[in-house]
């Protein structure tokens, strides 16, 4: 067979597209393995063992650290969410409106700005706060992490919004339905893929905040990645590939039902 | 004016108001939370430091000042930071070097996955993805225990008799290289991807026709169409890159810091808030121009195309 | 018979709207002092080139847009300013809108869900509805598994449903290809027929106009030019725009001298002259100018009213368009049917006499 010319190739493209995928996913595979290591080094293979699972899941900071991770990223992710489904809703469907460019900037600010640099600046104040209020909850690591997690959550939406056609709206009203009832039986269930998408985005995101948490928390308060971080800066066990593996499972479970969800709804 | 027309201002007033009661809550959020925040810093970076961390409020320009020079302790002269323009050096050689290097990388891998067909092309894009929602802690954890002297790297190597001695890659500005690589690859794909499976082959086609070689193609017609992608991707990997805190923490040990740790040693052993505060104000004000000069170039360029 | 179930009220009455987008020197008339009664069951149409303003009245009808000036009335009552879900009126649109996420019957029901109508009465009026639109076997299908003249019917179910006091439609047709298109001309004439609803229908395409609707709206550049039956609006334009938007006609101008019972004499350049119909309002004197549509004319033995050199033949197989050069220099078309298979004995180069038939010529408004 002769092989005729493909418009598409490039040389070269192909092979550097497969070598980064493979090196890639090779560094996270060979940890992933060496959570299965009955050594008690993450350098020599020395068998098959759940061993690691089990100190982790019997590690007290882990536990306290994994469920102080769930509640903050539960709770920032679904203030973020309806947060930014309210601003998307107002800065699209329109015509340009005074005002509209301002609310765009500031919403993708928390993008343009180093984390080192929002992670101080939520140090200071949470100091003065702290200081002057006497509170040292976890509020202040949950205002942070919806605050960061708005404009992730808010680009999908837009987005799926201005795909949005006019008309089903203007429809809508033209047979009677109040805007509030358009709302709920055309508009939500329209933007729903975009809004449980932008969830998980934004879960995700909390859920791996190391910068912020690690500067804004408070004594006692680590989340597993500053629990984690704080462990290797110490020296590092297959306990933290065990932790890590249960957590990359646990990612690959959130993007292949945000997969699911986004194909369901196209 | 007609009362009909008073009707359509009226509507528009209060369906802007609407509008802004509607986008309120992410406002204060961010306002409070991200925004705000940083006029305080700029405020502290003109304070003088209190004795166990924070501030006397005090004016004092001597933390602007600290970010370039040091003053003798003994004959109050002024000499050049060298310790810190290593630090800046460091930070911004580092950060362009991994913005070209996922570049070099992730330009084809966007390619070679916007040209696969639409079934197999759902799987690449999830395969992507996945590292991508993946902590960057545990990609670094991940890089980590691949770069190390004992490491799969440096064994395999020492297996194949290429080398005697295992390489020290860790705790170097190239471990730190190659672990921002990793970590910040999808995020330069993503987007390039973006662009790319928008583009319209037949445009392409249409340039071999005109006898156009593979090189010109992609220099004339594929890269000029993909640029949204590839400046989006630039920024998303620049900005995080120059403040990165957990690859230079991790894989740059003690000695090879980045702005960020800079910035932690102040708020931390250095106890001096107000040169943590300058210096933060110092990467705002870096990102702000590398932003400006990169958005300014493109449009210069455009205009010329156009 | 239909027609004369269209009474003198008025469904719709459309006064001195005016919409201008921006404001002073530099704003955009997109209608100004449109003036018209739809009476109740009649099939009106609002027809014009894109960009006339017939979509901008009739968003106003519907609510999704309000005039700078002027009223609009239904049955009386001003509905200017109410939003659209207070109106009684329903929209099929240009795209259809159909909701996505529901399938047919849901699409259909929603009107009436939102006016709360019991479960039982909506039951039974969505079943109707595609018992009238012949849809009855998709009740259960969704909206985007539909091919665009299925889609089409539904739009028209879900907008009558309601029971509107008018149903309006944007160009609803424009979709479709030429059969489907053809066949949904005649669906919706029945539609009107069996439901005695009034209908506005906005249209670029004259042919749809003239063989749907009572009575038909030119519109250009947001004016009204005329509005009448679509006989009147073809065979006595009152403007050079509409005489030139709908059908083919050749224009001619010449000299008027004196209008007497509608009727004045126009001497042309080459000294013939043409009786033709002429409205009180035409200038009594001067250069005017009239039309003459092909198919009125005929070449004649004998003298004729014009004279002509046959510049080209074009055979069109139902008729043949004869291309002349009168002999004042003007181009006049002339188009004779094939009444024969022998063919037409009329040669390019030829000299000929044009005879007009009587009444065809009428003067406009240049």
């Amino acid at each position: 067979m002769r092989k005729g010319f493909s418009v598409r190739h490039q040389p070269g493209f192909t092979a550097i597209a497969i070598a980064c995928f493979a090196l890639l996913y090779l560094p996270v595979v060979t940890l992933v393995v060496y959570a299965f290591n009955s050594a008690p080094s993450v350098a020599a293979w020395g068998g098959f063992s759940l061993h690691w699972f089990e100190v982790a899941l019997t590690n007290s900071d882990v536990i306290d650290a994994s469920v102080r991770s769930f509640q903050i990223a539960t709770v920032a992710a679904t203030l973020a969410t309806v947060f930014a489904t309210m601003a998307a809703l107002a800065t699209t469907r329109t015509r340009r409106y005074r005002g509209q460019t301002f609310i765009y900037a500031f919403i993708n600010q928390p993008l343009m700005v180093p984390e080192i640099v929002t992670a101080v600046a939520l140090l200071i104040i949470v100091a003065q706060l702290k200081a002057v209020t006497g509170y040292s909850g976890l509020g202040y690591l949950i205002a942070a992490h919806t605050a960061f997690c708005i404009p992730f959550a808010y680009l999908p939406i837009r987005a799926r919004l201005e795909n949005m056609d006019l008309s089903l709206e203007r429809a809508a009203a033209d047979l009677y339905a109040k805007p509030l009832y358009t709302f709920r039986r055309v508009t939500l269930p329209l933007l729903w893929p975009g809004i449980l998408g932008a969830f998980m985005l934004a879960f995700v995101l909390s859920l791996d905040d190391v910068v912020i948490t690690e500067f804004v928390k408070s004594g006692g308060q680590d989340t597993l990645p500053t629990y984690m971080l704080g462990q290797i800066r110490r020296g590092i066990t297959p306990e933290m590939n065990a932790i890590s593996t249960a957590f990359l499972l646990l990612s690959v479970v959130i993007v292949t039902l945000f997969f699911v969800v986004s194909r369901k709804c196209t | 004016m007609t009362s009909a027309n008073d009707l359509t201002t009226k509507l528009e007033a209060v369906d802007a108001r609407r509008r802004w009661l509607l986008a309120s809550p992410a406002l204060l959020t961010i306002f409070l939370a991200a925004i705000g925040p940083l006029f305080i810093v700029l405020a502290y970076s003109f304070l003088t430091p209190g004795d166990y961390g924070d501030v006397k409020w005090q004016f004092s320009p001597d933390a602007w000042i600290g970010v370039f020079f040091e003053r003798d302790i003994f004959d109050d002269t002024l000499s050049l930071a060298t310790a810190h323009v290593d630090i800046f050096w460091r930070s911004v050689k580092l950060a362009l070097i991994t913005t070209v290097a996922t570049l070099f990388f992730g330009f084809p891998t966007a390619y070679f996955m916007a040209t696969r067909n639409e079934r197999s092309r759902d799987l690449w894009q999830f395969l992507i993805t996945i590292p991508f929602w993946t902590n960057l802690l545990i990609r670094t954890l991940a890089i980590l225990q691949i770069i190390r002297n004992e490491g799969i790297l440096n064994t395999a190597l020492i297996k194949l008799g290429m080398i005697q001695e295992p390489i020290q890659i860790l705790f170097t500005d190239t471990a730190i290289l190659i672990g921002m690589v990793y970590v910040y690859l999808p995020l330069m794909v993503l987007p390039i991807y973006a662009s790319l499976e928008r583009l319209d082959f037949r445009l392409v086609e249409a340039g071999y026709d005109l006898y156009a070689t593979r090189w010109r193609v992609l220099r004339k017609i594929i890269l000029p169409l993909a640029k949204p992608g590839i400046i989006a991707g630039s920024i998303l990997v620049f900005i995080p890159a120059i403040g990165a805190f957990v690859s230079p923490s991790v894989l740059g040990g003690g000695k090879n810091m980045m702005f960020s740790n800079l910035i932690e040693l102040q708020f931390g052993q250095g106890r001096n808030w107000p040169l943590g505060s300058a210096l933060s104000i110092t990467v705002m004000i870096i990102v702000m121009a590398a932003l400006l000069v990169y958005v300014r170039n493109n449009s210069a360029k455009d205009e010329r195309h156009a | 018979m239909k027609n004369t179930t269209i009474s003198d009220d008025c469904a719709v009455d459309i006064r001195a709207v005016r919409k201008a987008y921006g404001a002073g020197e530099s704003a955009f008339v997109a209608l100004d002092n449109a003036t018209v009664s739809v009476r109740e069951n009649e099939f009106f149409t609002l027809l014009g080139p894109s960009g006339c303003g017939k979509t901008t009245l009739l968003r106003m009808i519907a609510g999704f847009d309000y005039p700078t000036s002027g009223e609009i009335l239904l049955n009386g009552s001003d509905i200017t300013s109410l939003p659209p879900f207070q109106r009684p009126v329903n929209t099929v649109f240009q795209n259809y809108a159909l909701f996505p996420h529901m399938t047919v019957a849901e699409n259909v029901a929603f009107g009436l869900e939102a006016l709360g109508k019991p479960r039982t009465e909506v039951k039974a009026r969505v079943a109707e509805m595609l018992r009238l639109v012949q849809l009855e076997h998709l009740a259960g299908r969704r909206t985007n598994q539909m091919s665009g003249g299925q889609q089409q019917r539904v739009a028209l179910a879900r907008a009558l449903a309601p029971q509107p006091k008018v149903l309006l439609l944007d160009e609803p047709l424009s979709a479709l290809d030429y059969k489907l298109r053809k066949e949904m001309q005649s669906e919706l004439k029945r539609l009107q027929y069996e439901t005695g609803i009034t209908f506005i229908f906005v249209t670029h395409d004259q042919e749809e106009a003239l063989t749907m609707s009572d009575r038909i709206a030119v519109m250009s550049a947001g004016r009204i030019l005329q509005i009448g039956t679509p006989r009147e609006i073809y065979n006595r334009p009152a403007d050079r725009f509409v005489a030139s938007f709908i059908g083919e006609t050749n224009f001619l101008t010449g000299a008027l001298h004196g209008v007497a019972n509608g009727k004045a004499k126009i001497t042309l350049k080459s000294g013939q002259s043409v009786v033709v119909n002429a409205a009180s309002d035409a200038p009594a004197s001067g250069d005017v100018t009239f039309i003459v549509r092909p198919e009125h004319a005929s070449v004649v033995e004998g003298s004729g009213d014009l004279r002509g050199i046959v510049e080209k033949v074009v055979y069109f197989g139902t008729d043949t368009h004869l291309h002349l050069r009168l002999s004042g220099g003007e181009a006049f078309t002339v188009r004779q049917q094939n009444g024969s298979v022998s063919g037409s004995a009329v040669e390019a180069g030829q000299a000929v006499a044009v005879a007009i038939a009587e009444g065809a010529a009428q003067v406009v408004r240049a």
